[in-house]
């Protein structure tokens, strides 16, 4: 009953869309209001039904009701509120729901927003989004259905992963699919532009926001994952390249490129190609990640099913990335830049630099992620990437990054003059020096991190200096210091957005670089009342006690870590679920600024008398969530709708 | 004049997609190996202590070849206890194990191979020749080797107690030949 009501809503979602997307085209070609108007209401249509879809399978697991067989595969009668609302879209089926629904939610805010103002750009785009979003409703009737039957209906579900029963499990999915689709908005505007043949810079202007929605998103969807990570599956580590990790990361790589590399295209009118091709890179390998992670082509910790679904996405990215080439190819003589690069010691060159870097980057994350694939499809060999061919590659291609990071905001446009520089970088360089021979001279030994200190103060300080200077500026004029830095950060908050964005990933730098140069671990089996000890902690293992869960039964340990005082017990535990062969390892972890304690319960002897166990101390990995927190204040800020400047 | 090789340009993606529809057909969790029943590639490099091994001098012994890294998490953190318990329980009875790192950094294997307290040799495959002779798709991946050098079974994943004993007691049930 549940099942075919969600179903039937599903396949009328499905034909609105169609209907919606075939409208708008026409409706823009030919010049009819009405046509277009059709599609608006098609698309409401369709969020409607997909919401309703949405509450009709919640609905579902809060009710326990298995005559739904997604519901009966991802819940049991154990299974706890909070997680029967996340396993909504806890496996590939609800995910596309999920996916689908911030499509279409995506779609009626495009139309509130841009319907006046953008009347030549906007019915292309309004069609091209229902055109995605038909795709997406398809796979949700013929691929990955999630709404169907489940006979004979069972008394009790199979149970959710366990792996996915944790708090990250509602935001995690939810912000990387709003960065996901969101980029869906910024390549429906540059379709728009191609077809039309209105290159100029109006979809870039309309876009704009949105991208920097979109990029944030995404952030934050990779920074709550690498936290799940971090405190879920107990490795210690927070990013594994992973071919899903690198999934995620790809489009975020380019996303970055095109939110540097419009400005360029706003004030000098050149790379119209870059930023369309960007654009069309950052989607399809949205697509592509979504491909990876429910395809089943390249096996990966995240296991999401397969089965037709992946001929299907396959077949979409071709025609997308067809289609949208073959645009591209129509409007070639159109996309050629105005502006030409006068200097290579310029504003633009420094952005230039940084969209080839991380261009470069993408490029080699994509390589690694296929390359099992590309290897045994030409040679017939099976061989695997593993992390240290990543690390090796992008740890100095970041690190350029983030040294132009310091550059690119305050060197000149056009060309910079060694006066212009002097001003500028005099200061940073110098400070960026001393930073790095102080931390010599703490006994700092590792070049990597020498120079990750000297680039991060570099960079800090040409903050510093060019909000000073501003800020100067304007105490000057007569304004008092807070007004004036308040004034600062609100008027040209795009500006300063970015800057407080730039911060943020400082920080994140510094987590990671200092995580892996100085984090230490060890492993080992301790009886009753024995200590371990490491880095200066000390760890007693005061025994073991057995909890039994609603839907679970665990194994906690209780272990007392002192360091000269005693600082607390931490309590990691096995859990076994009934539906799983293997027992789940429970972190606990005591999280600090300098660093973590962390500790992963291994075997243990039956009678409690002995436990295995592994010892971590993780050095500065908080700075990466904290290094979020500023990341969202940037990216906030640079939000805010641009305050038109009258003093 | 119009240029005609621009619509060369969506011609870009053909070998990507091309690529990934390939994926198909493979299933990367079950892996044939065209290896299975010749004699496995020999080779020689160095221990991690710095001595030199040969895998030819084992022939007539049951020999079990594991690729690892260290970076391999956790599969390869499973497997090697139960590689050093069956290596300790099996020695006496004509079993070698040799663990062969791969795409690794020194320290990194050295810390490993304490961590674990592993005492069966471990060679590292600087240049990756090992690995490609072996055709090794991911690690860790386990080859059984009977007395004649012969590769007879290959492992995929963590090795387990089970998979080790039934392959092992297998192999050396088996009379040998001259």
């Amino acid at each position: 009953m549940t099942a075919d009501l969600g179903y039937g809503m599903t396949l009328i979602a499905l034909g609105l869309a169609v209907y919606g997307a075939i409208a708008a085209g026409v409706g823009a070609r030919t010049d009819r209001l009405a046509l277009i108007e059709s599609a608006q209401h098609a698309a409401l249509g369709v969020f409607v039904l997909v919401t309703a879809c949405f509450a009709l399978l919640t609905y579902a697991f809060l009710t326990f009701d298995f005559s739904v067989r997604y519901v009966a595969t991802n819940t049991n009668l154990g299974t706890p509120f909070y997680y029967r609302i996340t396993g909504v879209w806890g496996a590939l089926e609800g995910s596309i729901i999920l996916w689908s629904w911030m499509l279409a939610l995506y779609t009626i805010i495009l139309i509130v927003r841009h319907r006046v103002g953008a009347r030549e750009l906007y019915p292309w785009a309004l069609a091209t989004m229902l055109g995605i979003l038909a795709f997406f409703l398809l796979v949700m009737t013929v691929a990955a259905p999630p709404f169907q039957r489940q006979l004979p209906v069972p008394a009790d579900g199979r149970g959710l992963n366990p792996l996915l029963e944790d708090t990250g499990m509602i935001t995690h999915p939810v912000a990387l699919y709003l960065g996901f689709t969101g980029f869906t908005v910024p390549f429906a505007f540059a379709m728009a532009a191609l077809i039309t043949g209105r290159i100029g810079d109006t979809w870039l202007v309309l876009t704009r926001r949105w991208t920097i929605v979109a990029w944030y998103f995404l952030s934050l969807g990779l920074l709550i994952g690498g936290w799940w990570s971090y405190h879920v599956l107990g490795w210690g580590g927070y990013w594994a390249w992973d071919p899903v990790e690198n999934a995620a990361f790809m489009p975020w790589l380019t996303g970055t490129a095109f939110l540097h590399s419009v400005m360029i295209q706003e004030r000098r009118r050149m790379l119209r190609l870059w930023n369309i091709s960007l654009v069309i890179l950052t989607f399809g390998l949205t697509l592509f990640g979504t491909f990876l992670t429910r395809s089943g082509v390249i096996a990966s910790v995240h296991a999401f099913t397969q089965g037709s679904i992946g001929i299907l996405f396959l077949s979409f990215l071709a025609l997308v990335l067809l289609t949208a080439l073959g645009l591209v190819a129509w409007r070639w003589e159109a996309l050629r830049s105005e502006g030409e690069l006068d200097s290579v010691v310029s504003r633009e060159s420094a952005f230039l630099l940084n969209n080839v870097f991380l261009v470069a980057a993408a490029f080699t994350v994509f390589f690694g992620t296929v390359f099992p694939l590309l290897s045994e499809a030409v040679r017939g060999v099976k061989v695997s990437v593993g992390a240290p061919f990543f690390n090796q590659v992008n740890v100095p291609l970041f690190l350029s990054l983030v040294f132009l990071m310091g550059v690119g905001p305050l060197i000149a446009w056009r060309r910079a003059s060694l006066d212009n520089l002097r001003r500028n970088f005099l200061w940073p360089v110098a400070l960026g020096i001393v930073a790095a021979a102080a931390a010599f001279a703490l006994g700092v030994r590792s070049l990597l991190a020498a120079l990750t200190f000297a680039a991060t103060v570099f960079v800090a300080v040409t903050i510093a200096v060019d909000f000073t200077r501003a800020t100067r500026a304007r105490l000057r004029v007569g304004e008092s210091l807070l007004p004036a830095m308040g004034g600062l950060l609100l008027r040209h908050n795009r500006r300063y957005g970015g800057f407080v964005v730039h911060l943020g990933i400082l920080i994140i730098a510094l987590g990671v670089m200092g995580s892996h140069a100085w984090s230490v671990q060890t492993e080992t089996t301790l009886h009753r009342g024995e200590t371990a000890e490491l880095a200066g902690y000390r760890f007693r293992f005061d025994g073991l006690t057995a909890v039994e869960e609603s839907n679970h039964f665990k194994v906690v340990g209780a272990f007392t870590v002192s360091n000269g005082r005693v600082l607390g017990v931490l309590r990691p535990a096995k859990k076994f679920y009934p539906q799983e062969q293997a027992p789940i390892a429970y972190v606990d972890y005591r999280l600090g600024l300098r660093e973590d304690l962390y500790l992963v319960h291994g075997d243990f002897a039956r009678d409690g008398s002995q436990a295995t166990i592994k010892l971590q101390v993780n050095r500065l990995v908080s700075w990466i969530w904290i290094g979020g927190f500023v990341l969202t204040l940037g990216a906030l800020l640079a939000i805010l709708p641009e305050r038109h400047k009258t003093a | 004049m119009k240029r005609l090789w621009r619509w060369l340009i969506p011609l870009a993606a053909v070998p990507v997609l091309v690529l990934l529809a390939y994926g198909f057909r493979l299933s990367p969790r079950d892996i044939p190996s065209p290896l299975v029943g010749r004699p496995a590639p020999v080779f020689a490099l160095a221990t991690l202590e710095g001595a030199p091994l040969e895998l030819a001098t084992h022939r007539g012994k049951v020999v079990v070849v594991n690729f690892w890294a260290s970076w391999c998490y956790p599969a390869c953190y499973e497997e090697a206890p139960v590689l050093e318990r069956n290596w300790r329980g099996y020695r006496e009875r004509g079993v070698v194990v040799v663990g062969v790192d791969i795409q690794d950094k020194r320290e990194a294997a050295v810390k490993f191979v304490g961590d674990f307290g592993l005492t069966f040799p471990v060679v590292q495959d600087l240049k990756g020749t090992v690995s490609v002779d072996y055709g090794v798709y991911g690690v860790p991946e386990t080859f059984f080797l009977d007395r004649q050098g012969r590769i007879r079974v290959k492992h995929v994943g963590a090795v387990t107690d089970d998979v080790f004993r039934t392959t092992v007691d297998r192999l050396l049930a088996e009379a040998v030949s001259p």
